[in-house]
């Protein structure tokens, strides 16, 4: 048998981690809620599960999102994760060829030159022994930007890196000595026996010049040993996310998706963070007011160690920017909102109100203006003036004021108050008939399309407007007016709604780009979500979202909800309008050319007459 | 020192009040003015807090001292430009001429906040919405209407519009809002008796002679209603009148109340000159307000040599205090100059 007392630590620490981690795994998914259950019981034997596979290959494997975003940064994981993958299969081949049975000593893989010192016989001996040497180094030179990038993060295009703890930093040291002490312990044995290949060889040859035989063993020892240190601290550490980041992936392609409450899957997603730091230099909160202990990867981390802080909670726009950024795809804000504070509002909240309205007459079009949009008073006698001039009959639903979608008080997690509100109003919208909603407010717009459960559409006015104009209920007329458009997060990343708002204002001016926009663009700083924010970062992070947003000097700045436009109008420095005020401000009057065609109607007529 | 000369920047209360005592003491003094007339924006008040006197008394009084035989008085003359050149200031007017002078005097003034800032409130959307500037034009004819030309049945007046407000960035206190809506309810009750008034506020500042005596008159004589609370949002009704949601602090309750008008009592900001004139030279304070060297000792100097403040360039003052600093900025000047001209040995 192929044994030395060396391998013991390694394989300790494997069954370790085994052990540790399919406890873990058994944990969150006996913790999966009732419709992520449903979801993988649907889909686990279906193509879903194949195309998993393929994902897992490209992004854990390959990180394909990570190269995309940063092909250095790609390439160190790359030749870390595929690199380290390859060598563990391909040198498991090699020593079953070499045993001449697949049921080898399990470890024999990992120390097989120190065990097979002779001429190798098998097939294809040469070529796995070259083999082996070249993913080695393949290896060793992601371990080299690894070390380099710990020091010098901006080397990998990193802006600001991720602070680590002590796990992190164990698992890490461990890590960067695995492959360095493999490679030296691989040449001293080549050294001694010559089954070195060009790399373990080569290396074997220098260390010649030293007593060799007396560091064979050692070497062989510390490799086990820092495998053993890896192992063991890597279910405690970022590095949890490698195992991890699998079961998501075949999760998510079964459809289990964050629901509202806590779950085995927002364990499995905070698990999976790899704490990569792409969420920092994505957040507004730091590169517009240098706020950088707040971001998703310490939220994730702190919520995963227990020690997850109000201010680390609440400090979040929820613009979205991160989860458009995070080459995990984490649902970043989603987990935020479970972990909100879910406190009990004091005092009474049953919304009595709500239900107090009557509907005087049934129409088509409910228009729900929302509550922000009460505060911009512009935008609603810009949607009347549309609705009249393209003839729709509809009804104000919150003209009295006083109606809230809800989902200011669902972001900041009182879930249970926001659904006794959500189902007066749903009764409410189903009592009226109707068969459509409109919306001025995104952020309505976003608790109406996904916390209710209506039957008839629900359309932002961006969205609304362009059908008009595509039915020609409304026509425009083209100016030269140079407009900016901002994209607000809860009706861009929020709801993937991009084209509409830009459909239009190229009917009525000309749209201008702008560096950042669509997925990337910036959050005005308004937002309802963070209650913590200091007004003074607010203010900066406004200015910088202006900045960003008048480079090109437009004469409008414009946008499709009435919290960045309040956010913006303070910051004195465009002249701010709705999407919806420019398209009332260009409507060509329907109403009067209706009245000159019937006048020349009329004319003709007499003519006619006349002519008779 | 009777060959010097001052160029003065701004033709409201202060600089009119220091050119004349400059000129009495046989300095010689160019007085820019961006408008057609003197008196800043005393122009636009028909009456003035604490004593209700006549504010066309008091700006012919002012306009009066513009007479004086070293006083060179150019209207329509806005200054673009301000600066040190060669040992002297020089003012470069929008029509590219060079005045040079020993002393520059900024005296720029201020301007009202732009309610149409607070888009809320409905100003310059809803016909009934007014600010306090409006109230004073009106009343300048005699009448309080409605756009309508209704008498009113019920007028609100909203306190703090651009002042004491995080979210348009001003955290300061304007200072005369408070007095001035005091004054307007009593001038719109003398007017229309049996209309109510309303007044909006977060705290009634009495600070100045007489004010707390026409608060309490306001309220005993006038029935003019205080209610502490601001207004949330404005709205128009179908009749055209203005429907407010504000909150009764005192009592914690939301309040929805009907008006006939809302009058915006906006607050002082820097204007726009101010804001140009002292960013050029360096010497920019908080919101954009001119910046004195010391509050107490060198309130009419700044940090550059020969340039010197006056009035509500610095900060929200009331009229006698913007003609006492005027006068106060001529002062520090004559000394200034005596000190230049013992120094040189003249």
């Amino acid at each position: 048998m192929n044994y030395h007392p060396f391998i013991l630590p390694f394989s300790l620490g494997a069954i370790f981690l085994f052990a540790v981690i399919s406890f873990k795994f058994i944990l969150w998914i006996r913790n999966l809620d009732r419709k992520q259950r449903y979801f993988v019981n649907k889909n686990i034997f279906s193509f879903k599960t194949i195309s998993a596979f393929w994902e897992v290959i490209r992004e854990a494997l390959i990180h394909r999102n990570i190269y995309k975003k940063n092909p250095l940064l790609g390439y160190m994981h790359m030749s870390l994760a595929f690199g380290w993958f390859l060598l563990i299969v391909v040198g498991k081949i090699e020593s079953s060829l070499y045993a001449g049975t697949f049921f080898e000593e399990p470890w024999l893989a990992i120390f097989f030159k120190y065990f097979a010192k002779e001429q190798h016989e098998f097939f294809g001996a040469a070529f796995f022994s070259f083999a082996m040497d070249f993913l080695l180094l393949i290896v060793l030179s992601g371990v080299f930007l690894a070390v380099i990038k710990r020091f010098i993060s901006k080397f990998v295009g990193i802006k600001k890196a991720t602070k680590h703890n002590k796990f992190d930093r164990i698992a890490l040291a461990s890590l960067w000595w695995i492959f360095p002490l493999r490679l030296l312990a691989e040449s001293s044995t080549a050294a001694i026996s010559g089954n070195g290949d060009f790399l373990t060889g080569s290396v074997g040859t220098l260390l010649k010049a030293i007593p060799v035989e007396a560091l064979e063993l050692p070497l062989w020892w510390a490799y086990s040993s820092v495998l053993c240190i890896f192992f063991v601290s890597l279910p405690f550490s970022r590095y949890m996310h490698i195992p991890t980041e699998i079961v998501l992936v075949f999760l998510r392609k079964w459809g289990a998706t964050i629901g509202e409450q806590y779950s085995g899957l927002t364990d499995i997603q905070i698990n999976s963070c790899s704490r990569c730091g792409i969420c920092i230099d994505a957040c507004q909160l730091n590169f517009a007011a240098s706020i950088n202990n707040v971001q998703s990867v310490y939220f994730i981390r702190d919520t995963r160690y227990g020690n997850l802080t109000d201010n680390v909670a609440n400090n979040c726009l929820m613009c979205g920017r991160c989860v458009e950024a995070c080459p995990v795809g984490l649902e970043l804000t989603l987990v935020r909102q479970q972990l909100r504070n879910k406190a009990e509002i004091p005092g009474k909240h049953y919304f009595d109100y709500s239900q107090a309205k009557t509907i005087k007459d049934k129409t088509d079009v409910i228009y729900f203006a929302g509550c922000m949009t009460h505060l911009t008073p512009t935008i609603i006698i810009a949607m009347k003036k549309i609705f009249n001039e393209a003839g729709i009959r509809f009804w104000f639903m919150d003209e009295d004021k006083g109606l809230c979608c809800g989902r200011p008080m669902r972001q900041q997690g009182y879930i249970q108050q926001s659904k006794d509100l959500i189902s007066k109003n749903m009764r409410l919208i189903a009592s009226s008939g109707a068969k459509l909603l409109v919306t001025s407010c995104p952020i309505c717009y976003k608790s109406f399309t996904e916390e209710y459960v209506l039957d008839i559409p629900v359309m932002h006015h961006s969205e609304y407007i362009k059908t008009l104009i595509d039915n020609k209920s409304l026509k425009l007329n083209k100016t030269d007016l140079s407009i900016v458009f901002h994209d607000p997060c809860e009706l861009g990343r929020g709801s993937g709604i991009y084209e509409q708002p830009r459909d239009i204002l190229k009917q009525v001016g000309e749209l201008r780009k702008c560096s950042l926009e669509r997925e990337e663009a910036l959050c005005c700083g308004g937002s309802l979500a963070n209650t913590v924010i200091e007004l003074e970062t607010q203010i900066k992070i406004r200015n910088h979202a202006l900045e960003v947003l008048t480079e090109s000097k437009p004469e409008v700045l414009a946008t499709a909800c009435p919290l960045c436009k309040k956010s913006f109008i303070h910051g004195n420095k465009a002249k701010v309008m709705d999407i919806a005020e420019i398209v009332a401000e260009n409507i060509i009057l329907q109403t009067k050319i209706k009245t000159l065609t019937k006048q020349s109607m009329h004319l003709t007529k007499d003519l006619k007459t006349k002519i008779n | 020192m009777n060959n010097k000369n001052v160029i003065i920047i701004g033709g409201g209360p202060a600089g009119i009040e220091a050119a004349f005592n400059l000129a009495n003491n046989d300095i010689s003094v160019t007085l820019f003015e961006k408008e057609s007339q003197p008196g800043g924006n005393v122009k636009n008040w028909a009456k003035l807090f604490p004593d209700f006197g006549d504010a066309s008394v008091v700006r012919k009084e002012l306009t009066d001292k513009l007479k004086h035989n070293n006083i060179k008085f150019l209207a329509n003359t806005k200054i673009d430009n301000l600066k040190w050149e060669n040992n002297n200031w020089v003012a470069i007017t929008d029509k590219d001429e060079k005045h040079t002078a020993d002393i520059a005097l900024l005296a720029t003034g201020f301007e009202v906040f732009d309610a149409r800032r607070k888009e809320e409130l409905g100003y310059g959307i809803y016909d009934n919405v007014i600010t306090s500037v409006d109230f004073e034009e009106m009343y300048k004819t005699g009448k309080i209407l409605t756009t309508e030309g209704k008498i009113p049945e019920r007028i609100a007046f909203l306190n703090c519009v651009g002042s004491r407000d995080e979210k348009v960035g001003n955290h300061y206190c304007s200072r005369v809002c408070c007095i001035t809506a005091v004054k307007q309810a009593i001038e719109f009750k003398e007017l229309v008796p049996q209309a109510q008034a309303y007044c909006f506020y977060m705290d009634m500042r009495m600070a100045g002679q007489f004010y707390e005596e026409l608060y309490r008159k306001s309220q005993e004589e006038f029935g003019v209603n205080y209610i502490r609370g601001r207004i949330s949002e404005a709205a128009v009704t179908m009749d055209k009148r203005i429907q407010i949601k504000a909150e009764d602090t005192l009592s914690a309750l939301p309040m929805k109340i009907t008006v006939d008008i809302l009058v915006l009592m906006v607050g002082i900001e820097s204007s726009e000159s101010t804001l140009k004139l002292s960013t050029d030279n360096n010497i920019v304070g908080p919101y954009g307000f001119a910046k004195s060297k010391s509050l107490f000792g060198k309130d009419n100097y700044s940090e550059k040599k020969g340039l010197f403040l006056a009035g509500t360039c610095k900060r929200p003052l009331t009229l006698p205090e913007t003609i006492a600093d005027g006068r106060s900025a001529a002062i520090e000047i004559i000394n200034y100059l005596r000190l230049l001209d013992e120094e040189l040995g003249i």
